[in-house]
């Protein structure tokens, strides 16, 4: 650059060398995440695999895929939400809402085509959803008070609804629980959900205007104020959103384990959220890539899946899904402060 | 069709009963670089807001092309041509320089309204080959240098076609090589026929490029001139309507023993190899360009923020400083630049704020003393002349001179030997100002050591006994009394 | 150098006094329990009305300490996840053998390493907000819970344990009298002491707290250590009353602690409130839950008005003309 001179590298010279490692680290981390983050999966899959050979069978890798389906189709609603410097803790609740009110439709009225059923657990996840989206947007309510406010009304709506009963399994059709089981060319219909919701996504935040407005608004607040963009609105969508996949995704869930109760996916919001900072999507607001959140969620399906396979209790699940959440949002904390030194360095005095 | 691409005519505004802007006027023609001048508060970033749609006028009329308009929000203002570029970038740091030039205005297809990446990209690095920038239009924003953000928001208006360019000090920040980068594409913009507003604190900025200069005063307009019939001096009156040596209320005051002495201070990639004394009853005047590293030098003296290398020597003791709460157990107080976020608690009393540094001494073994506080609150808040009803207003309701004073009336509630005062008097009015000089003459008087960054060439030269001058992280002059001038200060300021 | 007074005298305006926000909960109080009356026979007995605070008066605890951490514009989270990690620990040290008071002490030990790992670590990384660093902890804590104890209860205490859930003294339930203490301490501090002083201050500015020497570092460890020590207080009260504990007690007491707190007039934003607010809505919250109680109303539409209470007591405020805060 010619408009540098030569006395700031002095100054810059001036920091210890330590510092200057440390700086070349991070930035390189930052870059290279999903890349670090594919390798550590990788690692991750081989260990599991030394210590149970039946974990990369076919059997157990359609398992793993399947189950993660879900939750990776949350965490792409989830990362917009984090993107406007969000958080949705009501994911679990909706989910759980929508899954009964579709399961008890069709129970009631067995004929229901299974993609009606669909719609319209994705139509009462967008109410749900634009509530919450009302509420953070028009009323200014802090997204962690509306949604944990929301999560337990729409918790005890389906407690209540359901009369504290179970939807079972012989009371759904055949044609409903295919949703959740089925395939189509050899891969199931979880999938290919995935793989639309992924695509849809996907071409909606790169190449909508709306979808970057998203990491506008989240990236500066004020400078989209003063650009013109109609914050409200995009805070709206993506609560709205949020509750749309979650909606789809109740629907998808009651017909995978053909059984819908009042609490169905209990604390779920919190591997999904969890998926998302793993994958990089920062809390701070402006930052997440689908790829990362991608692999994010592969890696707690992994996790959640493989932990019996190695004679991990149960129990430890929980644990392990909290010290990933911390470790992952301290590691973005300190490969965000290393990447700011290395801006700094360049823009250096 | 006008003569004048944009007229302002008899323009006035009031924020909750006080005008900001009165009556004023403002031309611009096609291809011409004008400036606009005035003292900080003078109405000119009121102004800006009210051409680029952020507030409306309550009186008078803009004409655009002969054609009167009224914007009611930022984005009719850009859609009729209009861009302003800021001293502090208001970028997306996340996204990539492309995004940035285009936000609010992709290119987007016809029918599907997809963006379409590659036509922006291509175009954005011919924007900016056009403005001799050498980075990639995919890097990230928040890796450039302040310089470079501003060329990417000057390829911004560019991108917009925009007919009319506002430029808000944007050279505050820069260094001189990337002034005279900025010039030189102010002039090409100027060339391509754009109309450019230029706002600058900077006479060399205003010379050097503006053929008209306006000024504004106390949110009154005061004239339009030729650049090349008015001379600098006339213009100083004209933005300060006084002679400004009648301001000050220097006091001549015996300097005693030294109470603060820093030694190669330095903090990477703010400031380096940073040295001065203070004595008692001494008032040390730290000037330079805005983001020269004043504000870090003195936040880095008050525990906010730790240095990397060197020694600070308090009353000839050396000593580390960690924290604001340390430094002022040492006799350091600090007036922070930004009174409404770093000096005061906006919603609370007078007296509350006042007592906030010195609560715990004032207090009865952690338990608050409220009579106390009252005394307290209200002996140094006469004592500074704070004018207010009682001492339960609240600060919100004062005036920016009133508020300050408060803010010095909490530096003086403690036991203190060192002051550091950061603008003390930005964005107060002239009366306030006279009397805020008063309170600092005198405390330099009762013999404490004043370290007072400032902005405003006047105010340094006449109040202090001895001039630092910064520019990009090092003290590039030490003057004295005698070699105070705005030339000497200027040239020590302003690159090679 | 100027001899312009001040006054030093506040206003007084009646109507300033009454338009305070603790009136209408009080009102609201009252509504209750009026309905309540109303609504069942049973409701209006001395003694029903005395014992029923045993029930809620636990989570009460919480809400005091919640209040400082809500003023200072701050929130925990977690602090469900530490009751059932601190009960947890104690249980299961004293099936392994451990004396009662000891186990009872490092209950209390334990709640305070969590509350000060919340703070250290909000502290440390000021980039993250105390919302995901309590979140994490809050999955953490009753993960290591469900380590301890996986799904098993544990209990069995000495029976003298047990009468800090129902025992009185005098007539009235020693937990009634623990929290009374407490909650004048807690307000003694808030209103009292230069601590609480400086809470609002950070509350309402940090950074310019800071810049006024306030140890804006230390008070935030300092309020959320105290936060997790009075969420072993509680641990410690519900254990004794249920006579054992489980991974998965003490679940959802995040949200009701925060509406109790936001209910009692503290703003979401920070610096705003007052401690009695919150205690008037524990009561309030408290015998809205045991009327309901009465007259049947199944617990998860309990759920469904403290969601809907939690997010009335912030929009209200908001509703109001001209008190609209700014983003």
């Amino acid at each position: 650059m010619d408009s540098y001179d030569t006395g700031k590298t002095a100054v810059a010279a001036a920091g210890s060398t330590a510092v200057k490692r440390k700086v070349a680290w991070s930035s390189y981390a930052a870059r290279f995440r999903e890349l670090g983050l594919l390798f550590f999966i990788v690692l991750l899959c081989m260990i599991i695999q030394l210590r149970n050979p039946s974990f990369l069978t076919w059997d157990n890798i359609q398992d793993l895929v399947n189950n993660t389906a879900i939750l990776s189709i949350l965490s792409v609603g989830m990362m917009m939400v984090i993107i406007t410097r969000g958080i949705d803790l009501s994911v679990g609740a909706i989910l759980a809402l929508s899954g009964m009110i579709s399961a008890m439709t069709v129970s009631e009225y067995p004929g229901t085509p299974p993609m009606l059923a669909l719609l319209l657990g994705a139509v009462i996840g967008i109410v749900c959803g634009s509530i919450i989206g009302f509420l953070v947007s028009k009323m200014d309510l802090l997204p962690i008070i509306a949604t944990l406010g929301m999560m337990n009304v729409y918790r005890g709506l389906t407690y209540l609804i359901s009369d504290g009963s179970w939807v079972s399994a012989h009371q759904m059709s055949e044609a409903f629980k295919k949703l959740g089981t089925g395939t189509w060319l050899g891969i199931s219909y979880l999938v290919w959900f995935a793989v639309l919701v992924y695509v849809i996504a996907y071409y909606f935040i790169t190449h909508t205007r709306t979808g970057r407005q998203i990491y506008a608004v989240g990236s500066n607040p004020e400078a989209a104020r003063i650009s013109g963009i109609q914050m409200n609105r995009i805070l709206w969508l993506v609560y709205a959103i949020m509750g749309g996949l979650s909606g789809m995704a109740g629907v998808l869930w009651v017909a995978k384990f053909a059984s819908a109760q009042g609490d169905t996916a209990t604390g779920y919001e919190l591997s999904v959220i969890a998926a998302c900072v793993v994958g990089g999507v920062s809390i701070a607001g402006g930052v997440g890539k689908l790829s990362g959140v991608l692999l994010g969620a592969i890696l707690l399906g992994i996790i959640n899946n493989a932990l019996p396979l190695i004679n991990v209790s149960p129990f430890w699940q929980m644990g392990i899904q909290g010290a990933i959440i911390l470790a992952a949002v301290l590691i973005n904390a300190v490969i965000k402060r290393g990447v700011d030194r290395t801006h700094l360095m360049r823009r250096n005095i | 069709m006008s003569e004048y691409i944009l007229e302002l005519n008899g323009i006035t505004k009031r924020f909750s009963g006080v005008k900001a802007l009165d009556h004023v006027y403002f031309k611009l023609k096609a291809g011409e670089i004008h400036a606009l001048m005035g003292e900080n508060g003078a109405g000119k970033s009121t102004f800006i807001k009210i051409i680029t749609g952020v507030h409306e006028a309550d009186e008078g009329e803009i004409l655009l092309d002969g054609q009167p308009v009224n914007f009611k929000n930022p984005n009719e203002a850009k859609r009729a041509g209009i861009a302003a570029i800021y001293q502090h970038v208001t970028c997306y740091p996340d996204l990539s320089v492309t995004e940035n030039i285009f936000m609010g205005h992709e290119r987007i297809a016809k029918g599907s309204k997809r963006i379409l990446w590659k036509e922006m990209h291509e175009e954005a690095q011919r924007l900016l080959e056009e403005l001799g920038a050498s980075f990639s239009p995919k890097t990230q924003m928040g890796a450039l240098s302040v310089a470079e953000q501003q060329i990417v928001e000057i390829a911004k208006a560019l991108s917009m076609d925009a007919r009319i360019i506002i430029m808000d000090e944007p050279t505050a920040a820069l260094s001189s090589r990337e002034s005279e980068e900025l010039y030189r594409i102010t002039e090409q913009l100027r060339d391509r026929g754009a109309a450019i507003i230029f706002i600058s604190h900077r006479f060399e900025d205003m010379y050097r490029l503006a053929s008209k200069v306006t000024v504004f005063r106390d949110s009154k307009y005061i004239g339009t001139w030729k650049t090349d019939e008015i001379s600098k001096s006339e213009l100083i009156v004209a933005m300060v309507g006084r002679e400004i040596t009648q301001l000050f209320p220097k006091k001549d005051v015996a300097i005693g023993e030294e109470l603060l002495r820093v030694e190669g201070l330095g903090r990477t990639g703010y400031f380096a190899d940073v040295s001065f004394t203070i004595h008692r009853g001494e008032i040390v005047g730290l000037t330079g360009l805005v983001g020269s590293g004043r504000t870090e030098v003195c936040e880095t003296l008050f525990g906010i923020q730790t240095p990397d290398q060197g020694q600070i020597w308090l009353k000839g003791r050396k000593t580390r400083i960690k924290s604001p709460a340390q430094a002022m157990r040492k006799g350091i107080a600090y007036l922070p630049e930004d009174r409404q976020k770093q000096g005061l608690v906006l919603d609370w009393s007078i007296s509350d704020n006042i007592t906030l540094p010195s609560l715990w001494q004032i207090s009865r073994k952690g338990w608050t003393h409220k009579k106390k506080e009252r005394e307290v609150a209200k002996e140094l808040a006469e004592r500074l002349g704070v004018k207010a009803r009682t001492i339960f207003d609240l600060v919100s309701s004062l005036s920016g001179g009133n508020q300050q004073k408060v803010v010095f009336a909490k530096l003086l509630a403690m036991d203190i030997d060192v002051l550091i005062l950061d603008e003390p008097t930005k964005g107060v009015d002239v009366g306030a100002k006279s009397a805020i000089y008063e309170i600092i003459s005198e405390l330099a008087a009762q013999g404490l050591g004043i370290l007072m960054v400032s902005s405003e060439m006047p105010e340094v030269i006449g109040m202090c006994d001895k001039v630092l001058v910064m520019r990009e992280g090092r003290i590039t002059a030490s003057l004295d009394r005698s070699e105070l001038s705005q030339e000497n200060i200027l040239a020590a300021a302003m690159a090679d | 150098m100027n001899s312009r007074t001040i006054e030093q005298k506040m206003d007084f305006s009646w109507r300033r006094f009454f338009l305070q926000w603790e009136w209408m909960l009080l009102a609201v109080f009252i509504a209750v329990n009026i309905i309540n009356a109303n609504l069942s026979d049973y409701y209006l007995d001395f003694t029903n009305l005395r014992d029923a605070m045993m029930s809620f008066l636990d989570k009460a605890f919480i809400v005091l300490p919640m209040v400082l951490v809500m003023i200072m514009g701050d929130i925990d989270i977690s602090v469900g996840s530490t009751v059932a990690l601190s009960a947890v620990v104690m249980a299961d040290l004293y099936n392994k053998g451990v004396p009662m008071v000891p186990a009872m002490l490092i209950c209390l030990l334990t709640g305070t390493i969590c509350g000060w790992l919340n703070g250290w670590l909000i502290v440390r990384f000021k980039e993250l907000s105390s919302v995901i660093v309590t979140l994490s902890t809050m999955i953490i804590y009753r993960g290591i819970a469900y380590i301890l104890l996986e799904d098993q209860a544990a209990g069995g205490f000495p029976s003298w344990f047990s009468n800090l859930g129902w025992g009185y003294i005098g007539s009235v339930p020693i937990i009634v009298v623990v929290f009374v203490v407490f909650a004048v301490i807690f307000s003694l501090l808030l209103h009292k002491s230069v601590l609480g002083r400086w809470i609002y201050a950070i509350g309402n500015n940090s950074t310019s707290s800071r810049y006024s020497g306030v140890q804006v570092d230390r008070i935030k460890i300092l309020v959320f250590t105290l936060t997790g020590f009075m969420a072993a207080v509680a641990a410690l009260f519900l254990t004794a009353r249920m006579g054992s504990t489980r991974p998965n007690i003490a679940m959802g007491y995040e949200l009701e602690v925060i509406a109790m707190v936001v209910l009692g007039g503290i703003s979401t934003s920070g610096g705003k409130g007052r401690m009695i607010g919150a205690i008037i809505a524990v009561f309030l919250i408290g015998y809205l839950r045991y009327g309901l109680g009465l007259i049947n109303v199944q617990a998860q539409a309990l759920l469904i008005i403290i969601g809907l209470l939690l997010i009335l007591a912030v929009m209200l405020p908001k509703l109001k003309p001209g008190n609209r805060k700014q983003a």
